[in-house]
């Protein structure tokens, strides 16, 4: 019964999403209809009322083990504890596209109620164009990936959810992408209104830019977590592998990044209007095509196409139709955005433009390696892969002009050239690379190691540049924050969110530098009473036994770890091994605090007398660097989400001058 | 004028930078490629000589052995088959009878050395390529007979 409410309720969603895509749209456009504007607003909060109804149909399945319905079934079974039997609902296909619809209805409900002060026009574009994307999403759920499907007759017992899915940053990380991901709906659908009406002013720019930050806030936290989780969850120690998933989720990031520096030019300067738009259309075709790439299964294996040729093609003309509208429109709009006065070199936008463009050709970098082996596997080429040797190698050459520009870009006015304020912000990063090279002479750079317990992968000279950098940028920021208390007025909050974030890049630079040239690997076997000496400190295998969880059963190790003769702390790794799918899994044990990781994983028993395991063994330096400064960047883009100056009434005629003087001042 | 130069400048350096950003990431592209041999091909010799590729089919039943942290097994097609050794942990769904993919090089001895072994995340899922050698060997398998 339930699961006919939910699939009935998700119909109707479909029904109402369709009346929000037309009607209000038609009523914009119409100045006979403009009376349908005001639909657009309760039309949203109705479809997030009935998808919620469905999603909550579908958990209520979970949650009773329905497993009538195909998809409990596949993903869920009775032994599963309570909080993942509630996450399994977006561990597949069917259920991660209702969460996606979900958070849609979610955002486009949050711009129904934040926008009082937008034009009424606006807001029934806006909310028009999310009823359109929303429509192509449930048309495929419904269609094609319909998770209320039922099964006659329902098996007694479920196919058990991944182990790998079993942990709490699973519950948290799908949700937190998908905000992202769908968040830049929102910035789209700016985008296309103002394609639509053929307003893009400062204005424009001032609604749109909260709304990126927050949905660029959200893919960044997705992201993070993603990568933490994969860190501590796979056992590998590896914290960015590369993978064709995470470069679904990196290229909308990098996007996303541009545009919210670019939509600042667009707020500030009246510039980079045509460019902004176009980054905002790339980075939703990018998060549809993430989101495809994931869970369409054509990452895994290309055959996907094969197996379920509807869905792949559904995937490709909706992506054919996102993209080709929003282009056609974009083409007949923008001439009409030519820049009216092109940047100065040395000015804040020349930076800005430095950053967009280095942004937008790392994206093309990762989308080459990524879609190149599925396009050649397609065309029955051959099957290759891109190995990650050669995103680290096209990635860091971008990222550090990237870097080189940031602290200037922050200092500098807009319009004019200002090179004494470049030179003035140099001057502590000579002080940073003297700090730099008396330590790395001092002995602490790492060179090339030639032994095999270490996986060393910065050679000296990357070291030093990576942390000249990191530590230029928190120093810079630290100096412009005491200039800045120091002259009258308060910055606003945008401008602490901003520094907040610049600090986080900084400290992830710091941590992703400190982790590839510290970090140390190690391979061993060891018996009981065995112990082997990692970065200074001695692991001992105390004790191996069996241990049972709740839905798995578990080889579980001891290890003491001891500084000279103190014991410093106890590591229980485990090998377990999940009942109903007789599914193994490596749980690794760690060690953290904030200036290194202590990581142990358990492998398999060796054959032998007497009895002994293999283990790997990381010191990792600095690795919990990459997450803080993530979360650094998340608060400082929920900091600048919150500014004041975006939820003003209206734009007064005089700011864009004021800005200009201040930032003559500055 | 001056300001027409200026842009034709701009333009130059524009394109000039574009190029060599291009030029570079093609040429990390080019060195980064892995291509995948199925065990008959590598028995054909059609795999490179020296050249890092992957290999990947079933491990076959009965032949993991351990020596220390070293470990020797066979990939095969269940046509051809390549021995090859790893050193290191390997993952948790590495096992006799299912599919696997082998990163790395062949040596002087025909013995393929692995950097990298990889077994997927899902109990029921087999690596596409691994599964690409099975069908290719099947399809030569009935190719043969039809012939015979």
């Amino acid at each position: 019964m339930w699961p006919e409410a939910g699939h009935l309720a998700l119909i109707m969603a479909a029904w109402v999403a369709l009346l929000q895509a037309v009607l209000p749209l038609w009523g914009s456009l119409s100045p006979q209809r403009a009376g349908w504007q005001v639909l657009a607003r309760p039309l949203a909060q109705l479809q997030l009322g009935l998808i919620i109804l469905s999603f909550l149909a579908l958990w209520h399945a979970f949650y009773v083990h329905d497993f009538s319905v195909k998809y409990v079934a596949h993903h869920s079974n009775t032994l599963l504890p309570t909080p993942y039997r509630l996450s399994a609902i977006w561990a597949g296909h069917e259920g991660s596209l209702l969460l996606w619809v979900l958070m849609l209805a979610l955002w486009s409900v949050a711009v129904a109620l934040f926008s009082k002060r937008l034009p009424q026009a606006m807001v029934a574009q806006v909310l028009g164009v999310m009823g359109a994307v929303s429509v192509g999403f449930l048309v495929f759920i419904l269609a094609l990936s319909n998770p209320f499907a039922r099964q006659f007759p329902a098996p007694a017992e479920g196919r058990d959810l991944t182990p790998l899915l079993q942990d709490p940053g699973l519950v948290i990380h799908p949700p937190m992408l998908y905000m992202g991901y769908v968040g830049l709906s929102v910035a789209f659908a700016f985008a296309m209104a103002a394609l639509l009406s053929g307003r893009l002013d400062a204005a424009w720019a001032r609604w749109a830019r909260p709304w990126t930050v927050a949905a660029w806030g959200f893919l960044t936290l997705g992201i993070a977590l993603g990568s933490w989780w994969a860190y501590y969850e796979l056992g590998w120690g590896g914290w960015w592998f590369w993978d064709p998933v995470e470069n679904a989720s990196l290229m909308p990031w990098l996007v996303a990044t541009a545009l919210i520096h670019s939509l600042m030019v667009t707020d500030k300067r009246g510039q980079f209007k045509a460019w902004t738009v176009l980054l905002a259309i790339g980075a939703f075709s990018l998060s549809l095509l993430g989101t495809f790439l994931v869970r369409s299964g054509v990452l895994t294996s290309v055959h996907a196409f094969a197996t379920d040729p509807g869905r792949g093609l559904f995937i490709l003309l909706f992506l054919v139709v996102v993209v080709g509208v929003s282009l056609a429109l974009f083409a007949w709009r923008a001439p009409q955005w030519a820049n009216a006065s092109q940047p100065v070199a040395g000015s804040r936008e020349s930076f800005l433009l430095l950053n967009s463009v280095l942004l937008v050709v790392a994206m093309a970098a990762v989308l080459l390696g990524t879609l190149y082996p599925l396009i050649i596997d397609a065309l029955n080429l051959g099957k290759l892969s891109v190995g990650p040797p050669y995103f680290d190698r096209v990635f860091v050459p971008l990222m550090v002009p990237l870097l080189l520009a940031m602290v200037p870009g922050t200092v500098v006015p807009w319009h004019v050239a200002r090179w004494a304020a470049v030179r003035s912000v140099l001057v502590p990063g000579v002080l940073a690379l003297l700090l730099a090279s008396a330590w790395a002479s001092w002995g602490g750079a790492p060179t090339e190691q030639d032994s095999t317990t270490q996986v060393t992968t910065f050679s000296g000279w990357l070291t030093v540049m990576g942390g000249t950098l990191g530590g230029w940028i928190v120093l810079s920021g630290a100096w412009q924050i005491v200039q800045r208390l120091r002259s009258p007025g308060s910055p606003g909050l945008a401008w602490w969110g901003m520094q907040l974030a610049h600090l986080g890049v900084a400290v992830m630079v710091l941590g992703i530098t400190g982790v590839k040239s510290f970090e140390v690997e190690r391979d061993v076997r060891l018996g009981l009473g065995d112990s082997v000496t990692v970065a200074g400190v001695r692991y001992q295998l105390l004790k191996v036994d069996n241990h049972l969880g709740p839905n798995y059963l578990a080889l579980r190790a001891e290890i003491r770890l001891f500084e000279g003769d103190r014991q410093v702390g106890t590591l229980k790794p485990e090998k377990r091994r999940y009942v109903s799918s007789a599914m193994p899994m490596t749980e690794a044990a760690i060690d953290r605090n904030l200036w290194r990781d202590r990581y142990v994983s358990l492998g398999e028993p060796l054959a032998g007398e007497p009895p002994q395991w293999s283990f790997r063994v990381y010191h990792k330096p600095f690795v919990s660097w990459i997450w803080l400064g993530a979360v650094f960047m998340v608060l400082g883009g929920g900091l600048a989400a919150f500014d004041r100056r975006y939820r003003q009434a209206q734009v007064k005629p005089s700011s864009s001058v004021t800005s200009v003087t201040v930032g003559l001042q500055a | 004028m001056k300001s027409r130069h200026q842009r034709l400048l701009g333009i130059g350096l524009g394109l000039l930078l574009v190029c060599g950003a291009l030029f570079f990431v093609l040429n990390a592209f080019q060195s980064n490629l892995v291509f995948f041999f199925t065990p008959t091909q590598v028995a054909a010799g059609e795999a490179p000589k020296d050249g890092h590729f992957r290999v990947g089919g079933l491990v076959k039943e009965g032949s993991i052995q351990r020596d220390g942290m070293a470990v020797a097994f066979v990939v095969t097609d269940t046509q051809r088959e390549v021995p090859v050794r790893y050193v290191g942990l390997l993952p948790d769904l590495f096992k006799e009878g299912k599919g696997v993919v082998a990163q790395g090089r062949l040596d002087a001895g025909r013995l393929f050395v692995a950097s990298e072994v990889l077994a997927k995340h899902d109990e029921n899922y087999m690596p596409p390529e691994a599964q690409h050698a099975l069908d290719e060997a099947a399809k030569a398998r009935v190719g043969a007979a039809v012939v015979r």
